[in-house]
């Protein structure tokens, strides 16, 4: 058994006061807490309020490519746009990235050490837009790619197959 | 590196065009922390007295407050400060929602607004990028239809707009700044916005807000964060359910309206409707606001859920502040569904949610008498709700009889003469206020609704209760939390209040040093820009005297502990009151309507007011001495007010003076007008539409 950990999210009761971008920000700046800036926050509030829209979204993936998500989806009426429940740090949108660096963000859930005991966004939404919840799950069995695949991997992207079989090979006859 | 504040305000001048980026004196945030104090040093230093409300010599700020964009919960809030077109002092009006902190992302701590642009342009504040832009597609736009339309053409969503609507274009006096949620309302801010031709400000910022020590603030917010727990779960006993929590009043969730609609006065601040919340309207209303609130919104970093969005078949959503919720559907003697449809309309022309109902309710009390004609009012329709939408339409366009009422009951009156002064009975300073007509005196709002210089009543009220525990053992277990007494001796108000004193309890000294709490508490938020609502609002907030000088010296790196900040606080009101005293206000200016209580006490209120300018370190005349000024460091305004001899004129006196100081003004009869005060003759048409 593993355990997960998961940030719930209802946007039927979040109110829009995103503290949890500026808590988020503060949190990861460099002293801790030393600065706010929701640009840097790892969990973003998308929100229109005229239309009744507020979606949470926390920092996932970075994906070199967009996708070719334009759809939108109508609930109870009102309509969002299949990007306002993505996760990417996307080409097609500035959300996610350090605006100094560009360089992608992505929610850590505050496992930084000291880990907190919930993520801070969770801490400060009095609202209980956000909740966490640790489950147990089945672990599978060897999903997870060990060290040295990860290592092979990177060598592949870099070198290409056939180089790296090639030195293998060779390296093996040694 | 500047901790807290930015360090940099813009300074654009509209009539030439100009915008130029200036480093701030990091010295006036020792004296003034920030908001409205710096704001108000600006006004001294280079706005003269002279100057004309609608001169392109005024100036027009937006200041973030010294917090707002820190993690501190609740500091969200923008100041906005110039001088107004209707009581002709300083304009101070404050506004939460998201604008305040963007505008400290973007890397700036005020907009300081001179000049007026030919054209309707709109301020375009992108980070380092800003722009002044043609807004001639925005001309007539409602303030919230404007905000989505900026947003849209620069195709920035995440952009906070602050706007006026028709109504600032027009210069209505009492005509408001919008920004989605919020709106800065009173002393008509936006008629100086439409003055200068600015549509609107839209900011987008990107950069960091520096926190001196990080730890020990953080530390103090989530003090804060337990404690906004801690009230929900356990409300104040003993106090009505509209005041038992924090926040602003939370009447977007709370239906129980018995002590709004039975406390305050009904149509122009005339009738008392002691019975009127029953059952019925209960259940009635309940549905209403069940069906018309889709969602509680927040301001920026708050939990507290002020807010609503508000959808009804007739208008588009809109946000709707707590206390507009009410203010249409009393003055119209009407019911809450006029109540929500109206202000949205209001809301998009942008007017104040306080003075627009009463001017409206003036209008028709004049009808009603004669005053005002079927030939004034061409067209009046014959139902009451429809009444209000049609002399809204009027006011807002400043169109026949609405460009009289556009400037105000005040001056209103006076343009119509035939006995409409006698109507004007719940102004102060020129100056509309919150409907409310008591029975017996309270010392403390006596001094309070006289010496406000921020206009509204719940700009300097806050922290006490607002009527006496009837048990010892409800008083004892109200005061053996109540942390947020500057002074232990502070619990005694509560502990020895006996059911009817009023007006005798309590002592004119004791009066003195809560007036002066209250009202401190206020300044120090308008500097911070923490919301009223978490602080000097509420019973038992969560900031409070004691906690607030480490608040500011964690988030600044200043060190300041509480007599200085109490001084700080000291410093910003003596200057606000040396400018208004330097554009002619005087003590005549300060007091309560004469039928705000039934039963008044001129001797003692007499005495009230002379030991309150004793207590304060000010003269007879309500003007701050000069070693009140000396002692301040404000040493140049004393000087200044010196050289302008005002330390040496006569005691100015009201032109005419009501024949009994305790009889009331009925309606219809003749009453002598209300105390002239020393300001200049009310505009003409051709002047305001200038």
């Amino acid at each position: 058994m593993k355990k997960v950990k998961v940030i719930k999210i209802d946007v039927d009761k979040c109110n829009g006061c995103r503290a949890c971008e500026a808590i988020c920000s503060a949190f990861h700046a460099e002293p801790k807490y030393s600065s706010t800036n929701p640009e840097r926050s790892r969990i973003r509030v998308l929100f229109d309020p005229l239309k009744d829209i507020y979606v949470p979204v926390l920092a996932g993936e970075y994906t070199e490519a967009e996708c070719n998500g334009r759809d939108t989806y109508t609930i109870n009426g009102k309509q969002y746009d299949e990007c306002s429940f993505c996760r990417a740090s996307c080409p097609s949108r500035d959300l996610f990235k350090d605006p100094d660096s560009g360089l992608p963000l992505k929610c850590d859930m505050c496992e930084e050490e000291p880990p907190l005991p919930e993520p801070l966004c969770v801490q400060w939404c009095l609202s209980d837009a956000l909740t966490y919840e640790e489950r147990e799950e089945e672990e599978e069995e060897e999903e997870k790619p060990r060290e040295m695949e990860i290592g092979l991997e990177a060598l592949i992207k870099k070198h290409g197959a056939k180089t790296v079989m090639d030195t293998v090979a060779r390296l093996a006859k040694g | 590196m500047r901790y807290a504040e930015t360090g940099v305000n813009l300074e654009i001048d509209l009539s030439r065009g100009s915008i130029e980026k200036e480093g701030s004196d990091s010295r006036l945030t020792e004296l003034h922390l920030g908001g409205l104090g710096t704001n108000a040093k600006i006004l001294w230093d280079r706005v003269p007295p002279e100057v004309d409300p609608f001169s392109p010599d005024n100036l027009l700020i937006f200041s973030a407050g010294l917090l707002a964009g820190t993690p501190a919960p609740g500091a969200n809030r923008t100041i906005v400060s110039t001088f107004s077109p209707q009581t002709l002092l300083m304009a101070y009006s404050i506004m939460g929602g998201f604008w305040a902190p963007e505008l400290k992302f973007a890397g700036y701590d005020k907009v300081i607004i001179r000049g007026r642009s030919p054209k309707l342009v709109y301020l375009w504040i992108n980070g380092d990028k800003i722009e002044i832009r043609d807004a001639s597609h925005l001309k007539g736009k409602g303030a919230l239809d404007t905000a989505e339309l900026i947003k849209q053409e620069l195709k920035e969503p995440k952009a906070q707009v602050a706007a006026i609507g028709l109504a600032g274009e027009n210069k209505v006096y009492f005509a408001s700044i919008e920004q989605g949620r919020s709106s800065a309302s009173r002393g008509g801010i936006g008629a100086v916005m439409g003055d200068k031709g600015l549509k609107a400000i839209a900011v987008r910022g990107k950069k960091d807000v520096n926190i001196a020590q990080p730890a020990e603030f953080m530390e103090l917010c989530n003090g804060v964060l337990e404690y906004i727990k801690h009230r929900k779960e356990n409300p104040i006993k003993g106090v009505p359910p509209i005041l038992a929590g924090l926040g602003s009043p939370q009447e977007m969730s709370i239906h129980d309206e018995q002590w709004h609609t039975a406390s305050f006065a009904w149509g122009n601040a005339r009738h008392r409707r002691k019975d009127f919340w029953n059952k019925e309207i209960e259940k009635k209303w309940k549905k209403t606001q069940d069906k018309a609130v889709e969602r509680l919104i927040s301001c920026y970093n708050c939990s507290m859920e002020c807010g609503g969005i508000i959808t009804h078949p007739k208008l588009e959503r809109y946000m709707m502040k707590c206390y507009s919720k009410l203010t249409y559907t009393m003055a119209a003697m009407s019911d809450l569904d006029f109540g929500f449809k109206i202000a949205g309309l209001a809301q998009e022309y942008g007017v104040d949610g306080y003075t627009t109902p009463q001017v409206m309710a003036f209008a028709l009390e004049l009808y009603e008498a004669g005053i005002l004609t079927d030939k004034d009012l061409p067209g009046f329709p014959s139902d009451n709700e429809e009444r209000f939408f049609w002399l809204l339409e009027k006011i807002v366009r400043r169109e026949g009889i609405g460009d009289v009422l556009a400037n105000g009951v005040y001056w209103a009156a006076r343009e119509i003469g035939k006995g409409a002064e006698a109507y004007d009975h719940n102004t102060i300073k020129k100056h509309e206020q919150i409907p409310i007509k008591l029975g017996v005196l309270n010392p403390i709002y006596y001094l309070m609704w006289s010496t406000g210089e921020k206009i509204n009543i719940t700009q300097i009220e806050g922290q006490i209760p607002q009527a006496p525990f009837l048990t010892k053992e409800e008083r004892e277990e109200f005061v053996e939390d109540w942390v947020q007494v500057p002074k232990e001796e502070f619990k005694d108000f509560v502990l020895n209040w006996e059911p009817r004193t009023l007006p005798h309890y309590p002592t004119i000294e004791a009066s003195c040093e809560l007036v002066e709490w209250q009202e401190t508490m206020h300044y120090i938020d308008d500097a911070t820009g923490i919301c009223a609502g978490l602080s000097s609002f509420p019973i038992k907030p969560p900031y409070h005297i004691h906690n607030l000088p480490s608040f500011i010296s964690f988030a600044t790196g200043l060190d300041i502990d509480e007599a200085k900040l109490w001084q700080i606080a000291s410093r910003n009101r003596n200057l606000i009151r040396a400018i208004n005293i330097r554009r002619g206000m005087r003590r005549v200016d300060e007091k309560p309507p004469e039928d705000h209580w039934r039963k008044r006490y001129p001797e003692m209120e007499t005495k009230l007011l002379d030991e309150y300018y004793k207590f304060k370190g000010w003269n007879n005349e309500g003007i701050p001495t000069k070693e009140t000024l000396d002692e301040l460091g404000l040493d140049y305004v004393g000087q200044d007010l010196e050289q302008r001899g005002v330390y040496k004129e006569k005691a100015k006196v009201a032109k005419s003076v009501s024949k009994k100081e305790t009889s009331q003004p009925s309606p219809g009869t003749k009453s002598a007008p209300k105390g002239e005060t020393s300001q200049p003759k009310p505009r003409t048409k051709k002047d305001s539409k200038k």
